[in-house]
């Protein structure tokens, strides 16, 4: 067994493998092995991987090695990740955690992918999500759920439920992941890891299935900031084809990370209406800990109100289903994906193979969607949905000219059990509450641990500016060495 | 607001999804519960706010009118369930 220092390799993070890896004293495919031995010891109960490619992780993890004795010496190189299985990749299948491409491998890399790659990095496999990203408990899976690796028969969350699960349980040290209202930092949150939804525009959606384009973005689960930070850095960036992809430069995050000691001068604004009905008790307690601790650091807390927040939520239900419905009406049983047994025509061939392809809350969203959408109903739902969601960014837009960012709990509850909540939609959806505005708005907003609430991991949920990242990354950066809530292991897979 | 059995099986013509006669009922139930919650919105008073629809600016991105992709046919038509030199394949449209 391969230890650093007095760890084994698992327990050390991206950062630290990293270092491990320049001096010499582990290589690339003792790394990638260590992982792919605990997937196959601990993916059979957790179920977050639905593919995994062993043999061309070690052959990438081998020419990571080499690359190194011929003085490349880039920080992710060789180090071992999964991706979240809506990117597309050619060396293995992108199912997107549906039926519908139960068979289907892409002829293309995702632009993230593509990065990571020429970045060195090794893909150890696919993480389980639930379908076409709908979903907050990983429930919805075509490949079956995920269990939360602190409590078998929790959810991990969704819809990155596979990636922020297999983080939290070390299977490897970052995975990436997406969201569109919630989906990093929600199941961030129920596993006990970091994950942050960059700026809508800072990562290229290039080969990332579509489920709602206004909304989805690419981000990173790692255990620290600074691991998010590593992996956000070599994945941002304008692309020529993404064409809301931003040209804006990226700045040295880890850098300015690095060079934080503190949080003196930095303004928290804390929105009353986080903690209003809604949000349990005891993940409020953990939360004001939280707080308390960024206020310990030197940071200033400001009571602010958002009250048009809580209609974010309501926003989300008609944009996101009313996006999707056009997204996935590419799915017809022609050019990829499932089609159906013996169509009598045309339509039947459509109707059937998606029928058949898709589950019952992609269905239900697509239906949704289709209504909000279809004439005599536009202007009194997608219209006013959109007025609506300029409100919201207005209403963000004023608090951010007197605080810097805005923290509150990223969840309303911990992970429940699974089977909770899967019969009521709308109960599930409220599990979005506090996430969606930042995604409607395209702010940036990151997801730390901050405590426990009966045995469960709490997150700590930070919004910043458009493009101000950077504030995110500091601000958890601080927190983390202050403190040690990241750094907890689930004993299961300890 | 709420929807009835003939709604659902329109809308559910208009997405193309194949839906059974016994399923209309409780899908017209669910999804009448999720605009009950959309409803919400009503709530607030929208006269004169510019719909919001993407969250960047949307300045058109332009690029020279050059050839940039090789012809990858064959590689393109890999995942399709049916193709015939070259065609994607589907049941007869025109008798």
């Amino acid at each position: 067994m391969s230890v650093v220092g007095n760890r084994e390799l698992h327990q050390l993070t991206l950062t630290e493998q990293s270092a491990a890896l320049s001096a010499g004293e582990i290589s690339s495919v003792e790394l990638t092995r260590h992982c792919l031995a605990r997937i196959d010891a601990h993916d059979k109960t957790l179920n977050s991987v639905i593919s995994v490619g062993a043999g061309a992780a070690l052959e990438a993890a081998a020419v990571a090695d080499v690359s190194r004795t011929e003085g490349d010496s880039g920080p992710l190189l060789g180090v071992p990740l999964v991706h979240k299985d809506i990117f597309c990749t050619r060396a293995l299948p992108t199912t997107c955690g549906s039926r519908m491409l139960e068979s289907y491998t892409s002829p293309f890399d995702a632009t993230v992918v593509e990065r990571l790659n020429a970045a060195g990095m090794v893909t150890l496999g696919k993480a389980n999500m639930d379908e076409f990203a709908m979903g907050s408990s990983n429930e919805n899976s075509f490949f079956g759920g995920v269990d939360n690796p602190w409590r078998a028969g929790t959810v991990p969350g969704g819809s990155s439920g596979g990636s922020a699960a297999l983080v939290a349980a070390r299977l490897a040290s970052v995975a990436t992941a997406t969201d569109t209202g919630g989906s990093i930092r929600q199941p961030a949150a129920f596993c006990g890891v970091t994950g942050i939804k960059p700026t809508y525009g800072r990562v290229s959606r290039y080969g990332m299935i579509a489920f709602a384009s206004s909304l989805d973005q690419g981000g990173v689960i790692a255990t620290t900031a600074e691991d998010c930070a590593q992996v956000l850095q070599a994945m941002s960036g304008a692309d020529p084809r993404d064409a809301t992809c931003s040209a804006d430069p990226v700045p040295d995050w880890l850098a300015a990370m690095r060079s934080v000691k503190d949080l003196k001068g930095l303004r928290v604004g804390v929105p009353e209406e986080f903690f209003a009905d809604g949000l349990d008790e005891a993940v409020a307690i953990v939360v004001r800990d939280g707080l308390a601790e960024l206020e310990s650091l030197g940071a200033t807390l400001v009571s602010i109100s958002l009250p048009k927040q809580s209609l974010g939520i309501s926003a989300y239900y008609v944009v996101a289903p009313a996006e999707a419905s056009s997204n996935l009406s590419r799915f017809d049983g022609v050019r990829f994906g499932h089609r159906c047994e013996d169509p009598q025509d045309l339509t039947d061939l459509y109707q059937r193979s998606r029928a058949e392809g898709f589950g019952s809350e992609v269905q239900r969203r697509i239906l949704i969607g289709a209504y909000v959408l279809s004439a005599g109903f536009y202007d009194a739902y997608y219209k006013k949905a959109q007025q609506v969601r300029q409100v919201i960014a207005d209403e963000f837009d004023e608090a951010f000219a007197s605080v810097d960012v805005i923290a509150g709990p990223t969840t309303p509850t911990v992970a429940f059990n699974r089977g909770a909540k899967s019969d009521d939609p709308v109960a599930m959806y409220l599990n979005d509450l506090y996430t969606v505005s930042a995604n409607l708005c395209g702010l940036p907003a990151l997801s730390m641990p901050c405590g426990f609430a009966d045995g469960m991991p709490v997150g700590l949920q930070l919004i910043a500016r458009a493009f101000d990242e950077e504030r995110l990354l500091n601000t958890a950066h601080a927190f983390q060495q202050a403190t040690g809530w990241h750094a907890v292991i689930p004993e299961a897979t300890s | 607001m709420s929807l009835d059995k003939e709604e659902v099986r329109t809308i559910a013509h208009l997405a193309r999804l194949s839906v059974e006669e016994s399923r209309l009922e409780p899908i017209a139930a669910e999804l009448s519960r999720v605009l009950e919650f959309v409803d919400r919105l009503n709530s607030v008073d929208t006269r004169d706010i510019e719909p919001m629809s993407n969250p960047v600016s949307s300045e058109l991105v332009l690029r020279e009118d050059v050839i940039t992709e090789t012809d990858e046919r064959e590689q393109l038509q890999k995942p399709a369930p049916a193709v015939h030199e070259g065609y994607f394949t589907v049941p007869r449209v025109i008798e």
